[in-house]
């Protein structure tokens, strides 16, 4: 097998649904330079409603795909509820407060989501059910799911479809003109407040969609789930440049492959047996054996890493503008 | 009267700005408030316009009471600010400046825009932070009048323009006017807007002192003293 090949097609796959999430981060702070930390927690909600609802519809023996787009069907209005209730409840009272202020808020926004979840599902994880049919296809070597091909198909088409929206539309014209200029653009006519409660909408849709996938990726959802996904999809956003949106979208790529690949090669590297000077000293070599440092299971460790490097390296991300331009 | 303004005051913190200013505008007319810097106009204006919510008095255009409506209401219904600074968005197109003009409307067509600022029908795709001074204020201009105003409200057309530019921007203000849009026009260029202007008011520290036939206010000995530099 292609490990290399493998670890990119898995790369791509969770990075595609980075890129998704990241998008969430990046259109909101685009607008209104807030980090919505409180985002992971609405992919998470978007993931729990449609586990529930689609466990509760396995019994009808409706078709899995049916099933499947209900219980989606179902977490992307709820989501995209709790995403307009969270900017008109909490940040747009805030709008013109000191910029801790909303940061902050978004802390406790995302905590008071965990406990409700917690509330509603318990520390339960819900697994997805045995329903798709799933095939496996070889591809120069590597094997690629029926799964992650619906993965990658869904979210380069919302990447693209939000491209359009963003770039071709007047709302999306109308939303890049409030994030350059508030005022001038409520002088042209443009509701602000209508703007960016559209961009929190937008972003849960988006969320809510990335947590179904996600979930169904990985067989489970839990109500804590929306943390460490939140942190890999801001850290997507911070790579690519925060509020910039292609750069979410190349960074969600770019942290999936890098976090597969580190996956895929941390073990073969870290394997001291390899080295000479050092097996004869580690008994655990003798007779071939292997002694790993850091196992697959440090996966989670390349996207804070990449975070780090980008934010001593390169603030402003791969396709970020300098802050002065923004002023 | 098409715009009244009644005791309108604006305070920032403990600065009033606005001290109790009072203005009428008939439709068709192009009136002109001038004033030393810091005098107050680029406050009052904004203050029409709804952008600062600090501020006390009476507001009533075309008949009706907008002293509290939002910011984004009054475009709709004719009354457009270009503000000072120009406020063109840097990072979207001409084409796209233009498109937000008309976007209380569901969008409008540009070409008649393109006829009057053939310099901006060149550029149409040129990222409008790239735009000469000159041109980012035809911009602002042309963006405006894609609202279709009844009302504009000028700040400072002229600022930071070349003598030839402002020249030309003051006959543009000019030309839409004689297409029927009333105009307030705010300038340091006293002399120009005067020249320009039916009526005009002078601001001082806050309120209106002197108010009159722009011809009578252009021989006027103290406007000639303080603002014509005479
Ligand atoms: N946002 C603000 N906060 C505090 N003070 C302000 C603010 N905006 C304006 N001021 C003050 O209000 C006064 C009037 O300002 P304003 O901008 O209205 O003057 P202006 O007549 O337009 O001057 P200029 O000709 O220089 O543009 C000034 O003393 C200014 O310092
Ligand atoms: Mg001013």
């Amino acid at each position: 097998m292609d490990t290399f090949l493998q670890q990119i097609i898995n790369g791509l796959t969770a990075g595609s649904v980075y890129a998704v999430v990241a998008l969430g981060y990046t259109m909101v702070y685009g607008i209104i330079q807030l980090i919505n930390f409180a985002h992971g927690e609405v992919v998470m909600i978007g993931a729990m409603v449609a586990f529930t609802v689609i466990n509760a519809l396995v019994p009808y023996g409706l078709p899995p795909l049916a099933i499947v787009l209900i219980g989606a069907g179902c977490a992307v209005p709820i989501c995209m509820l709790v995403g307009y209730g969270m900017e008109k409840l909490a940040y747009r009272p805030l709008r013109h407060a000191p910029r801790l202020a909303p940061l902050i808020t978004a802390i406790g926004v995302s905590i008071i989501l965990q406990h409700v979840a917690l509330l509603i599902w318990s520390r339960n994880v819900l697994a997805f059910p045995q329903i798709i049919p799933s095939r496996t296809y070889m591809v120069g070597g590597a094997a690629i799911t029926t799964i992650q091909i619906a993965i990658l198909a869904i979210c380069f088409g919302l990447m693209a479809a939000l491209a359009i929206l963003i770039y071709r539309t007047p709302l999306g014209t109308a939303m890049r003109a409030t994030a350059q200029n508030q005022q001038v653009a409520g002088l042209m006519g443009i509701d602000i407040n209508r703007v960016i409660a559209a961009t929190f909408v937008i972003g849960a849709g988006l969320g809510a969609v990335a947590g179904v996938l996600y979930g169904t990726y990985y067989g489970l959802a839990q109500y804590t789930m929306g943390s460490i996904l939140g942190l890999k999809a801001f850290s997507a956003a911070v790579l690519g440049g925060i509020g910039n949106i292609p750069g979410a979208m190349l960074g969600g790529v770019l942290l999936g492959i890098v976090e597969a690949l580190g996956a895929g090669y941390i073990g073969d590297f870290t394997d001291l047996c390899q080295y000479g000077w050092l097996a004869g000293s580690i008994s655990a070599c003798d007779g071939g054996g292997h002694f790993v440092l850091f196992g697959s299971n440090y996966q989670d460790v390349f996207a804070f890493l990449v975070l780090i490097l980008v934010l001593v390296f390169r603030p402003s991300g791969l396709l970020g503008e300098r802050v002065g331009d923004r002023a | 009267m098409l715009l009244e303004v009644r005791h309108l005051e604006v305070h920032y913190g403990g600065i009033r700005a606005v001290a109790g200013v009072d203005l009428a505008i008939a439709e068709g007319e192009l009136v002109c408030l001038i004033g030393a810097n810091g005098a107050g106009k680029t406050s009052t204006l904004k203050a029409i316009c709804g952008l600062i919510s600090s501020r006390t008095g009476l507001i009533r255009y075309a008949g009706e009471d907008v002293s509290y409506a939002p910011v984004h209401v009054l475009p709709r219904k004719g009354l457009v600010m270009v503000p000072e600074g120009r406020g063109i968005f840097p990072q979207l197109t001409v084409e796209e400046n233009l498109a937000m003009g008309a976007y209380a409307h569901g969008g409008g067509d540009p070409s008649a825009q393109y006829d009057r600022f053939p310099r901006l029908a060149e550029r149409r795709k040129q990222v409008a932070g790239t735009l000469s001074g000159g041109e980012q204020q035809m911009l602002a201009l042309a963006r405006a009048l894609m609202t279709r105003p009844k009302l504009l409200l000028l700040d400072e057309p002229s600022m930071g323009l070349a003598p030839m530019m402002v020249t030309k921007i003051f006959e543009l203000v000019h030309d839409i006017a004689k297409q029927g849009v009333t105009i307030l026009l705010v300038e340091q260029n006293a002399r120009a807007a005067l020249e320009l202007a039916s009526r005009g008011y002078v601001m001082e520290s806050g309120s209106i002192s002197l108010e009159g036939e722009a011809r009578a206010l252009l021989d006027n000995p103290k406007v000639r003293e303080a603002y014509l530099g005479e």
